[in-house]
């Protein structure tokens, strides 16, 4: 698998998003796991809560850090992947499959369009890394 | 392993035992006493103490040994340890300094270590003297007007400091929701003020690794209480617009607390009190040299503004016909955050410090921190990358960046200096410096030691190149080598538990 597949869409904060009709499943990148090194425990919001675009739905944690994750767009929860609380690697080994965090129903569909695409994120993420 | 550099002066350790738990070392019915006879008449136990609070187990599984093997096991334990007694200990960040030893005589005289909290007033004088000189003597380092030292560590007198902010604000009719933190600050700072019920907003770093003021300009309106600022960041650089900062936080109705965890770079030279700050903490684990590896305990004590005194602890130790009492009429108080006085053998210690070395010594004390962190910083700058170039303070930060592409990272780096006899700097951290390693020498080290640091980071860098693999394994002369600490994380095993053949 690329690294970066291009039917997902990106944000500066490093999280993906699958866009799926009215629903959209979130995770993080494979340049976050691989930042982040071995993911032991990752803390998930409650199915149900509204979060809006930029908010905190939780947090990945390392043996070197914990680090928060964002909301790319804002939206009620529908799905959480309760299968991280046991294999919290999965977010390491297949960031983009099994490694998905959550489902949201899509609130407003016009910041989908401010969500980089795969090149362009992979074009931010060179620019930052010199 | 071999290297070029006959200054590294490895050896082998010598020679004693590895050692098992104590829990794994008993032996059913060794004791390390005996008792005489029984005297006089006995009475069964759940005659004197209600049996819902008697166990019942028979003590099952605590360890059962004689005197010689419970004093060698702790014994050949205490020879593992590593600490500022035994070398450099670079951990960036904690500023692990030598602890004087005339802190330890001092705290140990019997006036001092015999009192109890709970003494009169007159027959605790010296002891309330103490922590009155203390305040005295950080609210002039610090150039503040009045301090606290109840708090029990640096993150007990953010949460103090926040407390205070709140209380004044509210007083003022203004109470506000937001505390802004720069990436920079300590991991601490937006934990307590989430804790203190504020919503923490971040403001990004500069290019430059400083808080950036058009951000901060941006951001600051009239929601916005406070803003917590560590100082030298911890990117190790000064936030040279500090006063800035702080005028445009009083301009805009906030406040500026200042967590100052790093004023082992400041200490009798600058003082915040006059940049502007209005609340600041400081460690005097770190800055004035008490013990803290393994817990501490540590002392926080919070610095304030003539504005913010009220506002202080109770009680506090004022002087009043010639007397020390402790005074308890402190109406705008936040109240009590510590069981009596905070940590009065830290403080005890601390003042000693700052007695033996007087305003002059401090300051020395302080430039020669700065002078090391430079030292290793040019000797070190041509091998690994330092990604804030500024002007360095009492710590450096490098990166693994020039040494990734042998498949190396900060933690091997960090695991092999442990076979060069060095403990490891702070790694990954601070979060905005990916690989990084944050050193910390202190002035506590003289040249001869840090040259040893140096080499033993260049001949590492060397290995990086030569025997990668090699590296990936470190450490290698140590009793255990290296952890899986990813199982450790995951399914963490916390205590003892006694496999079936253990059990009674």
């Amino acid at each position: 698998m690329a690294d970066y597949p291009d039917n997902l869409l990106y944000t500066k904060d490093h999280e993906w998003v699958r866009v799926d009709g009215t629903s959209a499943t979130v995770g993080i990148t494979h340049f976050a796991q691989a930042e982040l090194g071995d993911i032991v425990y990752v803390e998930l919001p409650k199915v149900g809560e509204k979060l809006a675009q930029n908010d905190s739905f939780g947090s990945v944690e390392s043996v070197k850090a914990v680090s928060e994750i964002f909301m790319p767009i804002s939206g009620a929860i529908e799905k959480v992947n309760e299968a991280l609380n046991d294999s919290p690697e999965h977010v390491n080994n297949d960031p983009y499959g099994e490694g998905w965090m959550i489902t949201l129903k899509i609130e407003n569909p016009s910041e989908i369009d401010a969500l980089m695409s795969a090149a362009e994120y992979e074009d931010f993420l060179s620019e930052n890394r010199n | 392993m071999s290297n070029d550099n006959s200054r590294i002066k490895k050896v082998r350790t010598h020679i004693s035992q590895n050692e098992s738990l104590i829990f794994e070392r008993s032996r059913s019915g060794a004791v390390g006493y005996k008792l005489p006879k029984i005297d006089v008449p006995t009475t069964e136990v759940n005659e004197l103490v209600n049996s819902k609070y008697l166990r019942t187990d028979d003590l099952a599984n605590m360890p059962e040994l004689a005197e010689p093997d419970v004093v060698r096991h702790f014994t050949r334990l205490s020879t593992w340890n590593y600490g500022t007694d035994t070398g450099m200990f670079p951990l960036g960040s904690c500023t692990m300094k030598y602890n004087p030893k005339i802190n330890e005589l001092v705290a140990r005289l019997e006036g001092f270590a015999t009192a109890h909290p709970l003494l009169p007033e007159e027959s605790a004088q010296g002891c309330l003297e103490v922590i009155y000189l203390a305040e005295q003597l950080l609210a002039e380092i610090t150039g503040m007007a009045a301090v606290t030292l109840q708090p029990a560590a640096g993150a007990h007198g953010e949460m103090t400091g926040i407390m205070m902010i709140r209380a004044l604000l509210a007083c003022r009719g203004d109470a506000r929701k937001k505390v802004l933190i720069p990436d920079s600050a300590h991991g601490t700072n937006p934990a307590t003020a989430a804790i203190c019920g504020y919503t923490v907003e971040g403001i990004r770093s500069n290019e430059r690794g400083l808080t950036d003021l058009a951000e901060l300009e941006k951001r600051m309106d009239d929601s916005v209480a406070a803003l917590m600022l560590t100082n030298p960041n911890t990117v190790g650089l000064f936030e040279e617009n500090i006063e800035k900062i702080c005028k445009l936080m009083h301009e805009r109705g906030g406040l500026v607390y200042m967590d100052g965890a790093n004023m082992n770079a400041l200490c009798a030279v600058a003082r915040p009190g006059d940049m502007g700050v209005d609340v600041m903490h400081m460690n005097l684990h770190k800055t004035m040299s008490t013990p803290h590896g393994g817990g501490g305990p540590g002392a926080g004590p919070v610095a304030v503004t003539k504005e913010l005194a009220p506002y202080l602890p109770s009680p506090m130790v004022i002087k009043q016909d010639g007397k020390f009492v402790l005074d308890y009429n402190r109406p705008q108080s936040i109240g009590r955050i510590r069981a009596f006085y905070g940590n009065f053998g830290v403080v005890l210690r601390a003042v000693c410090y700052m007695l033996t070395l007087g305003s002059e010594g401090l300051r020395e004390n302080t430039e020669t921190a700065v002078l090391n962190a430079n030292y290793i910083a040019h000797h070190l700058r041509d091998i690994y990358e330092i990604p804030y170039e500024g002007k360095i303070m009492h710590e450096v930060i490098f990166s693994d960046k020039r040494q990734k592409k042998y498949g190396i990272t900060n933690g091997d780096i960090a695991k092999r200096l442990i076979d060069y006899g060095f403990h490891p700097p702070t790694m990954s951290f601070p979060l905005i410096v990916p690989g990084s390693l944050m050193v910390e020498p202190t002035e506590s080290e003289g040249r001869e030691e840090m040259d040893l640091f140096i080499d033993a980071m260049k001949s590492i860098d060397k290995e990086a190149q030569e025997n990668p693999e090699m590296l990936k394994h470190a450490p290698h002369t140590t009793r255990v080598g290296r952890f899986d600490e990813v199982a450790a994380a995951r399914n963490p095993v916390l205590r003892w538990q006694a496999t079936k053949s253990e059990e009674k």
